[in-house]
């Protein structure tokens, strides 16, 4: 990606990823040591390039007349960018092997690695924190492989699908794979009381976890 | 794409018994058969779906081999269709574990076509489908859910009005 080339562009996009709130050009021309219209410049380039999303906002505490110009503020897009240098292809190697695995029926042979997968990371997550709660484990792991859980009452849905392109392209075997994943990790981390199941919801992963029916832990 | 006010989209799905449908390796597929063809009936977008004589389900119709399940229905929308496929969780979760029931197939073994809005296709006109699915790869006469084509502008414009070409 070439609107990255830029040192000081690369600086101002990582600062502004890294942040957990919509970020002006002063913020940003502070925090990357340059001028405000430098920022400003490299700023309106990323957005262009469909790297930043921007809105329009009042400072907070600032309203009603008098109280300025909305400022431009920037953020990550939420769009989806792969980068690698050299270029490389892993989503088209993962694509064929995709359909390798449905037209061979190797399904079963794929759930089977993920829930050693899942296993590998459910032991790892249990042997750095062994008195963790089974669900705060639980939760870490999947958070550290990407999945950005959270708790909608007693359920944990799962943000962000890892292979979300994929997914969308082979639910059966994907979803599949990600159900037989998170099955392996909560056996593997102790959490007899959580069981996974599939329950797709708009722009989540379709695993969710659950306590398991037949648990009162 | 998919104007639900002219034309509906027409699905058919073929599989290959693992082993017959009364044995127990299929006793699971046959036991969730009921439920998930109850809820295609009542999910948004629904149109039709073949049944065989008994009327529950298609699975007794048997037009290419002992082996060969068929199943077809039509949707007013590639939307509402993939929603029912995709994103139904006892469905998927049945997509899921489909190895279990039914044979790799080194082939397609789903094909997605427009129709016009009154029409109710036969198996003839299915197997016709995915035989150019499976000549051509997908195109705007016969596709999948992986590279979908928007409804022929014919097609929709002689469902939309005029009655006298519709059929």
């Amino acid at each position: 990606m070439a609107v990255l080339d830029d040192p000081v562009r690369l600086r101002l996009y990582d600062y502004v990823c890294g942040q957990d709130h919509e970020v002006s050009r002063d913020e940003a021309a502070g925090a990357a040591g340059i001028q405000r219209g430098t920022a400003a410049l490299h700023l309106d380039k990323l957005a262009a390039a469909g790297l930043l999303s921007v809105t329009f906002r009042r400072p907070a505490g600032r309203s009603g007349p008098g109280a300025g110009r909305p400022a431009k503020l920037y953020s990550r897009s939420d769009a989806e960018h792969q980068l690698s240098v050299p270029p490389r292809n892993y989503r088209a190697a993962a694509e064929m092997l995709a359909e390798v695995a449905e037209v061979t029926g190797a399904e079963p042979a794929v759930q089977r690695v993920a829930r050693r997968r899942g296993a590998q990371a459910g032991r790892a997550a249990r042997t750095a924190n062994p008195s963790a709660s089974a669900a705060d484990l639980v939760a870490a792991s999947l958070a550290a492989q990407g999945y950005q859980p959270y708790l909608d009452g007693p359920v944990m849905r799962l943000r962000n699908c890892p292979f979300h392109v994929l997914a969308d392209r082979h639910p059966p075997l994907i979803c599949g794979m990600n159900l037989a994943l998170v099955e392996g990790l909560l056996a593997a981390a102790g959490a007899g009381g959580l069981a996974a199941r599939l329950d797709p919801q708009p722009g989540d992963c379709c695993v969710v976890v659950c306590p398991s029916k037949n648990s009162d832990s | 794409m998919g104007d639900v006010t002219s034309c509906h989209i027409a699905q058919l799905n073929v599989g290959v018994l693992q082993a017959p449908l009364d044995s127990p390796q299929l006793a699971d597929f046959v036991a969730a058969l009921g439920q998930v063809n109850a809820i295609a009936d009542a999910a948004p977008g629904f149109v039709w779906r073949l049944r065989d004589g008994d009327g529950t389900d298609a699975t007794s119709l048997r037009p290419r081999g002992p082996d060969l399940l068929v199943n077809m229905s039509v949707w007013v929308s590639l939307e509402s269709l993939r929603a029912f496929v995709y994103r139904n969780g006892q469905h998927l979760d049945m997509l899921r574990r489909r190895r279990e029931f039914f044979r790799p197939l080194d082939e397609a073994h789903q094909v997605l076509w427009w129709i016009p809005r009154e029409h109710i296709p036969d198996l003839d006109e299915a197997f016709s489908k995915l035989d150019v699915l499976r000549r051509d790869g997908s195109g705007p006469d016969a596709f999948t859910f992986r590279e979908p084509y928007p409804p022929p502008v014919t097609l929709a414009a002689k469902a939309q009005g005029d009655p006298s070409s519709a059929r």
